[in-house]
């Protein structure tokens, strides 16, 4: 059985000091071993992006990186997006434009929808849909998902440009 | 405003919305249990044979696995079959995991190990080995038809095929206008976004209680129960939230008895959670060949209908649908000729996935139709009008109701149809040919038996519960609207409690019934509560409600209001203190009528128009555009009820464009078992979709009126994509899904 590493690591902005087994997944560290499921396993293959999380800013699959391998690292998960128990504004509109049904790839749309804003380059309804097209949905939510994110690109001041046809 | 403003009706946001947008929502696997161990399940290599041996010392030796389980060492469970056999089994005798060495399927569970962590797991189940001796498969449909049979054992809930009327092949020959096809839908796949996983928590003193990924809860209980002996009462399955499940959720799978297995044989919590690639290892949607022989007169009028289906099964169960009485539903001509045949193939039993039957035979017959118009030179609408039926001529009964020639007209509306010019390959912008396309669909509109409680407290909060599940079909929210209409409170006062083998009974969330069923029952339970709170009320001295009956009284803002008089009221508590109670409890059940089911026959429409725009030297297809307009009775929630279409939708999409289990015959093995090879659709394959709901009013389908929303959405659409491309492209593709090689081939 391989040794434990010992791991330093920020978690919606609570270092933390953890020893892990090196063959085990950053997604099967927040679910397995911190009780943080809301990062959900879809494939475990990269494939699917139910998994993605915030790693320094940028959306990640976590079930494609080693816990190991995030020493220094800040990760955000689903748990840690909303602030005093007031909703993110991604969050908000998710649930007013009813952006999800079953709810097990949503943690996941969320967090890309989050860096997809910070990213800044969607001007179109078919720029959204290509940025957010990593994040799989079996019930078919993707036009809720589009509006919901256009919604706070709006209350953020950007106003979305026709689609060249 | 006496009353407040109704809930039912209104675009209610889902009441599990906060959990599902936080990560609080906690789902099969995600439910922890102290010294929880960790299953990992071996996959069998071949499609048919037997085990010869199975070596598993070296997995044993790796520190940290608790036990290996096959088939020589498994604990004994259930002696006969039909102990398997769960609420929706089909004829047969259903698979039993690790049950002796025989192999009835690729992927087969073989082996379980069980250990302290799911990593340690997962690495020792690498290190069996199993020798086999295989025998012949056939996995391959079109090879199996030539043995196809008529199920000798109906499946219940399934209607055979209606009698043969008149002589549909003399018709035929003798029509003046005919078309032919052979029409075929590859095998696939439900692949919810959560895998299926079951936490099985030991309580001890032989108490478990299961977190099962399910549509009914009761019915893993009963399975449980059943197969390893135990009493309901030590059972309970507990799910509150079930990440999709389309259908894959309606039977135990057999991580379930897996779980089960080893926590009894370890007294000892485990949780079994399958991989992506074992998602192809049970339930999927069979594989369909449907024929359909349509002759005409040449204004379009049907003189006789043909329309004969086979699909796979597997070895061991007799899976069904209802495939090719679509037709004869929505077309009735003098002739008609309808068979439905099954094969045995050496895969697992297939299973009912969204709107089981009614995409594969509606497809078939909607893009006949659509062959037909091309024919006739009859506007496509117009030969479904010039067709179309009043009654249910296969079960010689009234429709409670029927809007499809609405939907027909407003879908056409708002899609601009008028403007769709008839000949193929006539619409192009830029290297882009455009094609317009629409079919009908039609599925059952169920009403199940179901009970409910509802308990209301001094507080004006009301509880309302019932065993059913939330696949993300918004059940939690429109029970919360029902009960908080039922006594005038707002959401926030009521809570639903579903998804608990303890609560009264449900059958499954499954064929669109839920809303119709569950909904009833949370309703005649309030009634019933209402009725008790009202009784105290009268008993009140000098109460200002003396004299009146229940009738005359609404119920707003926590209080009982005389409708013809607003200043006479009693508030919940005053009624209740009363009483002398503090809380009121009730419980109803609530059937389809009978009167109904006899006389009528209920059923959901659609009118599906689709736009793709198909870039002819590559061969891609883009659905740019779809109009669903849908006849379902009373809309609860319309946001709700738009995401149900709307997700039908993108399923329909997808059966008609990506979705395919492709089979190596060699092996006898889904070969694309991922969803990188398994293609569904993403964001960007998904534009403008529009949902249109037709005023449909219906008193006696169920006591709500409510038609359900589940299945149709998807039922119309591969045939209206599929009649698009042709419009587009000239060219016919009867095979779906339909893909780039297709659309490039010299001939379709």
């Amino acid at each position: 059985m391989p040794d434990e590493v010992s791991v330093s690591l920020t978690i919606n902005g609570r270092a933390r000091r953890l020893d892990i087994a090196p063959w085990t997944s950053l997604l099967d560290l927040l679910r397995l071993q911190l009780g943080l499921t809301g990062t959900k396993k879809g494939c475990d293959h990269g494939q699917c992006g139910a998994c993605t999380v915030l790693i320094d800013g940028r959306r990640m699959n976590s079930c494609l990186q080693l816990a190991v391998m995030q020493e220094g690292r800040e990760i955000t998960t689903i748990e840690g997006l909303a602030e005093g128990g007031r909703l993110h504004a991604i969050q908000a509109a998710f649930i007013e434009r009813d952006a999800f049904q079953c709810g097990y790839c949503t943690p996941g749309q969320i967090l890309s929808a989050v860096a997809l804003i910070e990213e800044g380059r969607a001007h179109t309804r078919d720029e959204i849909r290509e940025y957010m097209s990593g994040n799989l949905c079996r019930c078919g939510a993707y036009p809720n998902i589009v509006d919901a994110v256009v919604d706070v690109l709006a209350a953020g001041g950007v106003t979305m440009k026709e689609a060249a046809a | 405003m006496l009353r407040n403003d109704p809930h039912i009706g209104a675009p209610r946001s889902r009441v599990d919305g906060p959990a599902k947008v936080t990560g609080a929502a906690k789902y099969a696997a995600e439910f922890e249990a102290p010294n929880l161990a960790y299953g990992y399940v071996v996959s069998s290599a071949v499609a048919r044979g037997r085990i010869a041996a199975i070596e598993t010392s070296a997995a044993e030796a790796v520190p940290g696995v608790l036990r290996v389980f096959t088939h020589e060492n498994r604990p004994r469970t259930a002696w006969f079959s039909s102990s398997y056999q769960d609420e929706v089994a089909p004829p047969g005798t259903p698979f039993r995991p690790l049950y002796d060495e025989k192999v009835y399927y690729s992927g087969q569970p073989i082996a379980l190990v069980v250990a302290e962590t799911f990593e340690i797991a997962r690495y020792a189940a690498s290190l069996i080995r199993a020798e086999y001796e295989t025998e012949e498969h056939e996995t391959d449909l079109k090879l199996a038809r030539a043995h196809a049979y008529v199920p000798p054992k109906k499946r219940s809930g399934i209607t055979p095929p209606p009698k043969p009327e008149g002589d549909a092949m003399k018709a035929y020959a003798d029509a003046p206008v005919r078309v032919w096809g052979e029409y075929n839908h590859a095998p696939e796949h439900h692949n919810p976004m959560e895998p299926h996983a079951s936490t099985v928590v030991w309580e001890g003193g032989g108490k478990l209680t299961v977190h099962d990924k399910i549509q009914g809860v009761q019915n893993s209980q009963g399975y449980v129960a059943s197969v390893f002996g135990l009493s309901k009462d030590d059972v309970q399955v507990v799910s509150p939230f079930v990440g999709g499940g389309f259908g894959s959720g309606l039977r135990p799978q057999y991580q379930l008895f897996l779980a089960v297995m080893a926590t009894i044989d370890l007294e000892r919590s485990v949780r079994v959670e399958l991989t992506r690639d074992q998602m192809f290892t049970f339930t999927h949607r069979p594989a369909t060949i449907s024929t359909v022989m349509l002759g005409a007169e040449p204004d379009g009028r049907l003189v006789s209908l043909k329309h004969d289906a086979v699909q796979g099964t597997s070895q061991f169960e007799d899976y069904q649908e209802t495939v090719v009485n679509w037709s004869s539903l929505l077309y009735h001509p003098k002739n008609i000729a309808l068979s439905y045949q099954i094969a045995k193939l050496d895969t697992y039993t297939p299973g009912d996935m969204r709107a089981p039957g009614a995409p594969t035979g509606i497809s078939a017959i909607e893009c006949a139709m659509d062959e037909l118009a091309y024919a006739t030179g009859v506007d496509p609408v117009e030969l479904r009008l010039r067709n179309y039926t009043d009654r249910d001529e296969n079960a010689d009964k009234e429709f409670t109701s029927k809007e499809l020639r609405a939907c027909y007209r407003l879908g056409a509306e708002r899609f601009g149809w008028a403007q769709r010019k008839p000949e193929p390959r006539s619409m192009r912008e830029g290297r882009e040919l455009i094609g317009w396309g629409m079919a009908s669909g039609v599925w059952e509109a169920y009403m199940m038996k179901t009970s409910a409680r509802a308990t209301l407290t001094l507080d004006g909060k009301l509880e309302v519960a019932t065993a059913t599940a939330d696949i993300g079909t918004g059940t939690y929210t429109i029970l919360t609207q029902i009960g908080a209409d039922a006594f005038g409170l707002a959401m926030e006062d009521v809570t639903a409690r579903i998804a608990d083998s303890s609560l009264p009974k449900s059958p499954i969330e499954g064929g669109s019934w839920t809303a119709a069923s569950a909904g009833a029952a949370v309703d005649a339970a309030c009634r019933s509560v209402r009725e008790k709170l009202f009784g105290y009320a009268q008993t009140m001295k000098g109460s200002p409600l003396a004299g009146a009956t229940i009738d005359q009284v609404s119920f707003a803002n926590g209080r009982m209001v005389l409708t013809t008089d607003p200043s006479r009221s009693v508030t919940i508590a005053e009624a209740m203190r009363a009483g002398g109670v503090d809380r009121i409890q009730a419980e109803e059940t609530a059937s389809p009528s009978l009167l109904t089911k006899t006389r009528y026959a209920s059923y959901t429409h659609s009118a599906v128009f689709a736009e793709v725009r198909v870039d002819e030297e590559l061969g891609q297809i883009r659905v740019t555009r779809v109009v669903n307009a849908v006849a379902a009775g009373k809309i609860l929630n319309p946001k709700t009820a738009r995401s149900q279409v709307l997700g039908g939708v993108v399923w329909g999409l997808s059966m008609a464009l990506h979705e395919e289990t492709f089979t190596d015959h060699n092996l006898g093995r889904f070969m694309n078992h991922n969803i990188a090879e398994y293609h569904i659709p993403v964001n960007a394959d998904v534009h403008d979709i529009e949902v249109v709901f037709v005023e449909e009013h219906d008193d006696k389908v169920s006591p709500l009126g409510v038609k359900g929303l589940g299945e149709i959405g998807i039922v119309g659409t591969p045939a209206a994509i599929a009649n698009a491309v042709f419009h587009a492209t000239g060219k016919r593709i009867r095979d779906l899904p339909i893909t780039i090689d297709k659309v490039l081939a010299e001939t379709a």
